[in-house]
């Protein structure tokens, strides 16, 4: 690990005003520390915001204003966010460990980094690290890689649990940075890799995360089914989170996220227009698995994951659309 | 009367004086008594002790995976904060030292014989410095002129016999397969592993004079020594350990390993204290990994269910020239009949980490695939799985034709069944649906060798009446202090808080260390004889024969005389020494412990995901010397047979031959939520051919067959025979029934 200097931040203010001076912003630091550990991120300065008090959940409006720190222990035992919005709990929970998520925060969880191996194996090319370096997950060990949004220079994946939820709930990333408050849609916040893998999102540098919001609660069924090899403690192979309502019998409302599946969580919103207005059977379910999964390329380790997706998408509408009938 | 304290166990101890002892402590479900310092952060591990002016060393470790160094461009990391030298010497060790070598593996680390092997270390005032400059230091290789193959599945490996084992042959294996009433051939994978000890490996080293102390985390010390004074060209008795808390070895603490050699190295060079410790990452590239294997099992059996003919043939893996080949048939030797049989071990020459033994190395995966494969013929028979395995116990070690010491497997498989609920289990599968879950039972039998390593004790009654056992038995977690401790109890006839136990120290005469099971029978032996030799005394002062002499609770009893030890040994300390050693009685009997597992799983219907629901494990391992930490034993083992059925495996990249998933994350172990309510029985037995003490190996048997009972679960529960361990999703979707269809 490279020598560093450590600086805490007692208000957004000062926060960004130490971004500004090119100072990397440490949260949890639980993946932050592990990429300076392994020289895969250099900074000279560190800027810790855990003292800014960004770390409340709010009302605003009907909606809910979860700040950047609050941690994700928190976040899914927070009785508002369980009573409106069950997904994003659910999800969170589904992710990590108890001790992770006691230290991880809400922005720290959105700018993770992905799991491919090769990423944080010196050893290995990876543009992701270093441009233009060449993948060697393509013809590797891709079995947790990404199926839908890969590009010729990296076919990672964003890993996370509770983006895929917040995906699917339409929240917005609040930010403040050198060029003032922006309001990011979730759905834009994570950057497919395309000829620039190396920026998973769209922070500019000095910018911010303050909060995310949540707009108001749908009421829908809320389901979060991840896949993964072991019960716990293992990033998804596959995720998905849906919110959905059912009227006489057919589905009225529908929002699908998906997680570990394709490069950034995905979201495709004409997987949700063959479901609305139907009702719910196993075709209807293969149909819709047919959309999502159109353009999906495996890349040999990770093949199973277009079938997986498909099953993992029949069984949460399954669960989902009983549980709304009843 | 002439006590059988021969070092050599030549003939069966059937005295069996432990069950004439009186003080009741011995199997008792005794606690730890280490268990509060260690759940308490006050042990103290290798890497935590306090040496003044310790510096630290970071490995480096090759990026190719065959070929030499042609320079180390130091200079750059030399003017770095805080580095004080940056090592490559020739007696540093390329390998892991296999278990019991007793002498230095392969050094010169500028020969790169895998990826990942440490090249050189780099030393600084900090941890951080010198991993920074670990990181910073440019080498420069040659590639190997004839480089051997990356995987073992490579035509171009070459497949040799191993050196320390023959095949098994009896009868035309063939023709009974041809003639047979039901006949299952089948190929099996499984991954390699890693033993994935909590405890990185990590050493202190300090030298005084030519004298050098290593503090570290080591199994088997009296072995070490040897390694590490061999690895210096110094005399064993320069070298002293102290390894009194392990956090774990699982074979990977059996030899020296490269951080030890690189610490003392450095420590001399620059005269000072060096730590050198692992990464995660660095251990699981550099430390013994398990073999991957490729089985082929057949089995030949008539129209009842008798097996006529067996076949156990496995390919496994090594570095050139490394001695050992996963004893794959080990097991399967002595377990079922079939007077035709082969069985065989090929090692396919590779490029990899050394492979050696992690985890009852044979048995662990062997048995997982023969339980498998014993499932599949009685799938075939149409025969209940149970029966089938009752059939086929020979009265006499087929081919050899050695008598069995002791076999609780009938009592196992019958037992457990009872506890488990087996008459529940569906002769079909896919029959029943629990919401998205399949459920399914499965059962395979566990059996593991039974070893023993020559071993010696001290024990010292003192003349205040309390006792002191001392040995270089190091406790890896399993309860060796407990164990020890309760053995000088039962036959001293004191209460816990009057016996002292010290281990670790390599200063002490040595016990068979920590390994193949061993480690209780062996060296809780030598306390026993230790302690007989007191009582000896012990009975003499009180003018009677020694098994007339009755010790309970710090007093002597013969007849209506009674006296207190302390009063008995005269004011003067009695020390003796007790040894043993392995002898006849293990070439005129087959010594083995066994047990059956039941295992019951859900398979998702929709995304094959598989989860243990709840297992039961039935064991006869001889006498049970402490209740708790036996049970400990097999719980643990069974939840490496959870492991090695659903989780691990060691993913190698085959282009350049490093290992992808070489951290926790990765390598996935079970984690709690993995790992449902176990149910463990253990079966009352003595095997006086075993050991003095009547007991047998315990530590690697809840992993022997394990894994097969869940995979046979898996089937039952919706019809899925996957033949490549871990049985992870992607091998099962593809064959899952219709998840909208309703139960056949
Ligand atoms: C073993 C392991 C298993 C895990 N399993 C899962 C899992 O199953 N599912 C899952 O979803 N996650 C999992 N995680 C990831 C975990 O959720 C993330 O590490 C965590 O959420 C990161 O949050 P943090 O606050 O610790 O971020 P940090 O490590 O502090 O920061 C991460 C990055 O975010 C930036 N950052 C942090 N806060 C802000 C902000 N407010 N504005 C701008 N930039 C910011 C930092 O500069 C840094 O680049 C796992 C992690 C580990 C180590
Ligand atoms: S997939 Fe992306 S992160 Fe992984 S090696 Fe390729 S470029 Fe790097």
């Amino acid at each position: 690990m490279k020598p560093f200097v450590l600086d805490h931040a007692d208000s957004p203010d000062a926060a960004l005003a130490a971004l500004d001076a090119g100072a990397t912003a440490i949260a949890g630091g639980t993946n932050l520390v592990d990429l300076m550990k392994l020289e895969l991120a250099t900074p000279e300065k560190l800027v810790s915001i855990r003292r800014t008090g960004l770390d409340e959940i709010s009302a605003d409006g009907d909606g809910l204003m979860i700040g950047a720190l609050v941690s994700n222990a928190d976040c899914a035992a927070h009785r508002r966010v369980r009573e409106g919005w069950p997904l994003l709990a659910k999800a969170i929970l589904a992710g990590a460990s108890p001790q992770l998520r006691n230290r991880a925060t809400t922005g720290g969880n959105l700018c993770q980094r992905t799991r491919c191996g090769y990423f944080y194996d010196s050893t290995q090319a990876c543009n992701k690290r270093e441009p233009g370096s060449g993948c060697a997950a393509r013809e590797g060990f891709n079995r947790i890689h990404a199926v839908l949004g890969t590009s010729d220079q990296c076919i990672a994946t964003y890993p996370g649990d509770m983006a895929v939820a917040m995906l699917a709930l339409d929240a917005v990333v609040m930010t403040e940075g050198p060029y003032g408050p922006r309001r990011i849609p979730l759905a834009m916040f994570h950057r497919m890799p395309g000829d620039e893998p190396s920026r998973d999102n769209v922070l500019e540098a000095g910018e911010l995360i303050t909060a995310v919001r949540l707009p108001a609660p749908t009421g829908g069924v809320q389901v979060y089914r991840k896949v993964r090899d072991r019960a716990s403690y293992a990033f998804a192979l596959v995720s998905v989170a849906v919110d959905l309502a059912m009227e006489e019998g057919r589905i009225a409302r529908c929002a699908l996220a998906f997680g570990s599946l394709g490069t950034v969580p995905w979201r495709d919103r004409a997987v949700e227009n063959v479901l609305i207005g139907e009702k719910p059977t196993p075709a209807l379910f293969a149909q819709a698995a047919e959309v999502l999964l159109k353009d999906a390329q495996g890349f040999g380790e990770n093949d199973f994951k277009i079938p997986l997706a498909a099953r993992a998408l029949a069984a949460t509408l399954h669960e989902a659309t009983q549980t709304g009938k009843a | 009367m002439a006590l059988p304290l021969a070092d050599l166990y030549n003939t069966p101890d059937e005295r069996n004086l432990l069950d004439t002892m009186k003080q009741g402590v011995i199997g008792k479900p005794l606690d730890r008594p280490e268990g509060p310092l260690k759940v308490s952060g006050t042990a103290t591990y290798s890497a935590e002790w306090k040496r003044s002016d310790c510096a630290e060393g970071f490995l480096v470790l090759a990026d190719i995976a065959q070929g030499t160094v042609k320079a180390i461009h130091a200079d750059k990391v030399l003017a770095m904060p805080g580095v004080v030298a940056v090592l490559s010497d020739e007696a540093m060790i390329r390998r892991s030292t296999q278990g019991t070598a007793g002498e230095a593996p392969a050094q010169d680390v500028h020969t790169v014989d895998y990826f990942g092997q440490p090249v050189a270390l780099v030393v600084a005032e900090t941890f951080e410095q010198a991993r920074e400059a670990a990181q910073a230091l440019e080498i420069e290789y040659d590639a190997a002129a004839e480089p051997v193959p990356l995987d073992p599945q490579s035509p171009d490996a070459k497949i040799e016999e191993p050196s320390d084992s023959k095949p098994v042959k009896g009868g035309d294996l063939d023709k009974a397969m041809r003639e047979a009433d039901y006949a299952i051939d089948v190929e099996y994978d499984t991954p390699g592993h890693a033993s994935a000890a909590m405890e990185p490996h990590a050493t202190i080293a300090e030298w005084d004079g030519d004298r050098l102390t290593l503090r570290g985390s080591y199994q088997m010390l009296a072995f070490n020594v040897k390694e590490m004074a061999d690895c210096l060209s110094i005399s064993p008795k320069h070298v002293r350990i102290l390894a009194p808390y392990v956090g774990g070895g699982f074979g990977s603490k059996l030899g020296i390993t490269h951080e030890a050699v690189a610490a003392a190295i450095a420590s001399k060079q620059l005269d000072r204290p060096v730590r050198v410790v692992m990464t995660r990452q660095q251990v699981f590239q550099t430390v013994m990994r398990r073999s991957e294997t490729r089985q082929r099992v057949r089995l030949a059996a008539d129209a009842a269910g008798k097996l006529v003919g067996l076949g156990h043939e496995a390919r496994v893996s090594n570095l050139p020239d490394e001695d050992f080949a996963e004893p794959v048939t080990q097991a399967t030797e002595f377990l079922y009949g079939g007077e035709n049989r082969l069985l065989k071990v090929e090692v396919a020459r590779i490029s990899r980490m050394t492979a050696g033994s992690v985890r009852a190395p044979g048995e662990a995966v062997g048995m997982q695939v023969l339980e498998a494969a014993m499932d599949e013929l009685a799938q075939k028979i149409g025969m209940d799985p149970i029966e089938l395995r009752k059939r086929n116990l020979p009265v006499k070690v087929p081919v050899e034709g050695t008598p069995y010491s002791s076999r609780k497997l009938v009592e196992a498989l019958e037992q457990g069944a009872e506890s488990f609920g087996w008459d529940k289990c569906k002769t079909e599968p896919c029959q029943t649906r629990n919401g998205d879950w399949w459920i399914g039972m499965g059962v395979a039998s566990a059996a593991r060798v039974n070893v023993m390593i020559p071993a010696k004790a001290r024990v010292t009654l003192k003349a205040d009446g309390t006792a002191l056992v001392e040995t270089d038995q190091t406790d890896i977690g399993t309860g060796s202090y407990a164990i020890l401790g309760q053995i000088a109890g039962e036959m001293l006839g004191l209460p816990m808080d009057k016996v002292d136990v010290v281990l670790g120290d390599s200063e002490l005469p040595p016990g068979a260390g920590s390994g193949g099971s061993f480690g209780a029978i062996s060296t809780g032996s030598a306390v026993m004889r230790a302690c007989e030799a007191i009582r000896d005394k012990l009975a003499k002062a009180m003018g009677c024969k020694a098994e007339e002499l009755e010790l309970q609770d710090g007093s002597a009893r013969h007849g209506d005389a009674r006296q207190s030890l302390g009063e008995l040994t005269g004011g003067k300390d009695i020390v003796e020494v007790g040894s043993i050693k392995p002898g006849k009685t293990f070439k005129d009997y087959s010594q083995a412990s066994y047990g059956a597992f039941f295992a019951e799983v859900g398979v998702h219907a929709f995304t094959g995901e598989v989860r243990v629901r709840r297992m039961t494990g039935a064991f006869g391992f001889g006498r049970v010397l402490n209740a708790k930490t036996a049970r400990s034993q097999c719980l643990g083992g069974m939840v490496w047979g959870i492991g090695s059925a659903l989780t691990e495996e060691l993913a190698f990249d085959v282009r350049d031959g490093h290992l992808v998933n070489h951290d926790l994350a990765e390598y996935h172990v079970p984690v709690h939520a993995d790992v449902p309510a176990l149910e463990v029985i253990l079966l009352e037995e003595r095997d006086a051919a075993a050991s003095p003490l009547q007991a047998k190996g315990v530590g690697e048997l809840g992993i022997c067959g394990a894994a097969g009972a869940v995979a046979n679960a898996v089937y039952n529960a919706c019809g899925v025979r996957v033949r490549s361990f871990p049985l992870t999703l992607d091998k099962i979707i593809p064959h899952l029934p219709d998840p909208f269809a309703s139960p056949a």
